[in-house]
């Protein structure tokens, strides 16, 4: 009977898992010559996995009826909110890979089958309340993505990007799973709810030190300062579109994981961990900042670029409050789409042999040569910079006054001043295109994928995204409060 | 009596097969102690009623983790004289973080032992299935319980092997063929196509 309704639960899961065995085999037997049918299948599987998880998120399930497994697992609108991110992203990824693979003779029937079981992993990220659960979800996660770094083997940047992320990767693991042994070994559970009422009254010094280490295990995976030195290499030697699932899927997988450990099972000792994410936060809006102005590898830049949004959506997080924990998720779905845009427009962008361009100095004259192209990226920069009228500030907005609500003031005005430094390499980049001397022609031999998704992200960046501020900030409150009904 | 008996023995054997394992000047030497004393840690899981531990440690750490390692140093040409090189060089740095090891290792227990720490007391609801060998209670705990995430482990096992083939098997697809066996263009392979009737001048060669 329990094991029944658990099964329904994880409905979302199943789906993912045997469709990615099964589109193992095909890929097995048929080979690269499938890869194109298999990453549309793949794309198809991830449509039906959101559609899904949809019902959970409109009618902002919580409460026990979506405990599975006894306690290990929570298929709740918060979860739901944080996997349709994470299915749309990843669906991304697969739509722009064959063009670019395509190049190198390097698409292969694997890829596809990575993204899903990839995918699953951060499903079952977002809906761990259990250590345990927590631990295996991030590990599929992070296996797939370190073979997905490394996909483009012959090349030396990616293979280093693979090798670099799976050693530091394998250190904040193990960094995490010591916390991990503190806090079962203090507080006798792994389960997040039981964690929360052992830990009720004064906290113990090891129950700290487990706090710090999980969390230090986490701003790894989000990329936050000081655990952030892995992600320009990463993202520049990655394949582009890869990295481009780098910097959305696994980071909305991360943060919503992080968000229920806070908010969870450390929920009545916020004030142990708020400074540790008030830290992080600060460090890295200012290091993301200052970092990116040197870059002249658009990739790099915007590593950064995620360094510094992960920053403010931590703010959010610091808040610990309903409106905070909304606030982030508002502030994730418009990061997600800015990504996605800025990420396609970078993969559009190909020299006179057809080679992706890289570097800054190539965007050169853009507006002439590529009009629509640069007006779309300049969009993307001037939203990612938060300058107003565009849909980005809307989440730089919501995150500081769910701040400012949270007696915060101090770390919203310095998030706020810290913003005005990033605008700087924001809009370096779109001067770069509007008002240098074009050096070299740049085409774009982009299919109408690109140019779907791109128009999507920007029609969704555009002031038209706010006619989505209700229902967005209606289903985030449900979602946020799913995660503070407390069983 | 007999218990304690094969406790000492069993535990000064680890002890001794341990260091002799660090000690070894031959690295297979050192493989062959370290599987003695894999056998008498099972002893020692025997002693405590962990029957199953010490199956697996047997059939998984004796019979395929110590295996390979010995296929490992048997097969690649590492210069184990040239690693030690820097032992004295190294010394003091070694010595201070075992020293620092250690003063953790007796503060965390004095501590412990001080009553300083308090643990955490284990959810009561993990009472063992009495009076089944516990090969049935760890079945039931992973089938029951914990499918869900035994059945997910599987699935990281099965990225880490997709992982494996996707990164290695690239150069070997270059040249298609010969990593791979074509088992029926080799039973349909006639005798005529593979054997050829020459006859060669005499002083002269044969062209394969």
């Amino acid at each position: 009977m329990e094991l029944t309704s658990s099964l329904g639960l994880i409905a979302p899961e199943i789906l993912l898992s045997v469709a990615g065995l099964f589109l193992l085999l095909v890929a097995a037997w048929a080979g690269d010559r499938a890869s194109s049918a298999i990453s549309i299948a793949a794309c198809v599987v991830l449509g039906a996995a959101f559609f899904l998880v949809a019902p959970s998120v409109c009618a902002g399930a919580a409460g026990l009826e979506t405990v599975a497994f006894g306690g290990q697992f929570r298929a709740d609108a918060f979860a739901g909110f944080a996997k349709l991110m994470i299915y749309a992203a990843a669906g991304a990824a697969l739509v722009v890979a064959p063009a670019f693979f395509t190049r190198y003779a390097a698409m292969r029937a694997e890829y596809p089958v990575l993204v899903l079981f990839g995918t699953l992993g951060m499903s079952i990220m977002v809906s761990a309340t259990d250590l345990l659960t927590l631990y295996i979800g991030l590990e599929m996660q992070s296996l797939a993505a370190y073979v997905l770094a490394a996909f483009l083997r012959p090349d030396q940047r990616s293979a280093e990007a693979g090798l670099k992320y799976f050693v530091l990767g394998a250190l904040a693991s193990g960094i995490l799973l010591f916390g991990a042994s503190l806090l079962y070994g203090f507080t006798g559970t792994t389960q997040f709810e039981l964690m929360r009422v052992a830990m009720a009254g004064p906290i113990s010094t090891g129950t700290l030190f487990g706090i710090v280490f999980v969390l230090a295990g986490l701003a790894f995976k989000i990329s936050a300062v000081p655990f952030h030195m892995w992600t320009p290499d990463v993202y520049e030697g990655a394949p582009t579109p890869v990295t481009q699932f780098f910097a959305t899927a696994p980071k909305v997988a991360a943060i919503a994981l992080t968000a229920r450990v806070a908010l969870d099972a450390f929920g009545t000792h916020a004030d142990a961990w708020r400074q540790v994410v008030i830290f992080a936060a600060l460090a890295s809006i200012v290091v993301g900042a200052l970092g990116a102005i040197g870059q002249t590898n658009i990739k790099r830049l915007l590593a950064y670029s995620s360094i510094n949004n992960v920053g403010f959506i931590l703010i959010g997080l610091a808040a610990a409050t309903p409106q905070g924990a909304s606030a982030m998720l508002v502030y994730l779905v418009i990061y997600v789409a800015m990504s996605v845009g800025s990420f396609v427009a970078v993969l559009m962008l190909r020299d006179e042999d057809g080679a992706p361009v890289e570097r800054l100095a190539d965007l050169a004259g853009l507006s002439r040569t590529k009009p629509a192209l640069a007006f779309c990226l300049a969009a993307m920069m001037f939203s990612l910079a938060g300058i107003p009228p565009l849909f980005g500030f809307w989440g730089k907005f919501v995150v500081f006054q769910a701040a400012v609500q949270a007696d915060l003031v101090a770390l919203a005005a310095i998030g706020i001043a810290a913003s005005v430094i990033g605008a700087f390499y924001y809009i370096k980049v779109v001067k770069v295109m509007y008002f240098d001397e074009a050096v070299n022609v740049v085409r774009d031999r982009s299919d109408w994928a690109h140019w779907a998704l791109l128009i999507i992200s920007t029609a969704l960046m555009s002031p038209l995204g706010y006619l989505l501020t209700g229902p967005l900030s209606v289903l985030a409150d449900r979602a946020a409060a799913s995660l503070f009904f407390l069983v | 009596m007999i218990q304690a008996f094969a406790f000492y023995l069993f535990a000064a054997l680890v002890l001794a097969s341990g260091a002799f394992t660090i000690l070894a000047r031959n690295p297979v030497h050192s493989v062959l102690w370290l599987i003695l004393a894999f056998f008498n840690a099972a002893g020692l899981m025997v002693i405590v009623g962990a029957e199953f531990i010490a199956m697996l440690l047997v059939i998984v750490y004796v019979g395929a983790v110590a295996v390979l390692f010995l296929f490992v140093v048997m097969m690649l040409d590492i210069d184990f004289a040239e690693l030690r090189s820097g032992l004295v060089r190294y010394f003091p740095l070694g010595l201070a973080i075992a020293v620092v090891l250690a003063a953790e290792l007796v503060l965390g227990v004095g501590a412990y032992r001080a009553g300083a720490l308090e643990l955490g007391t284990p959810a009561a609801e993990t009472a063992p299935l009495v009076g089944e060998a516990n090969i049935v209670s760890i079945g039931a705990l992973l089938y029951g319980r914990y499918l869900f995430l035994f059945e997910s482990a599987g699935i990281i096992l099965l990225v880490a092997m997709i992982g494996a083939i996707v990164l290695t098997q690239r150069e070997a697809r270059a040249d298609a063929g010969r990593s791979q066996q074509n088992i029926s263009r080799q039973v349909s392979r006639r005798p005529e196509e593979a054997t050829v009737n020459t006859r060669p001048e005499v002083g002269q060669g044969v062209q394969l």
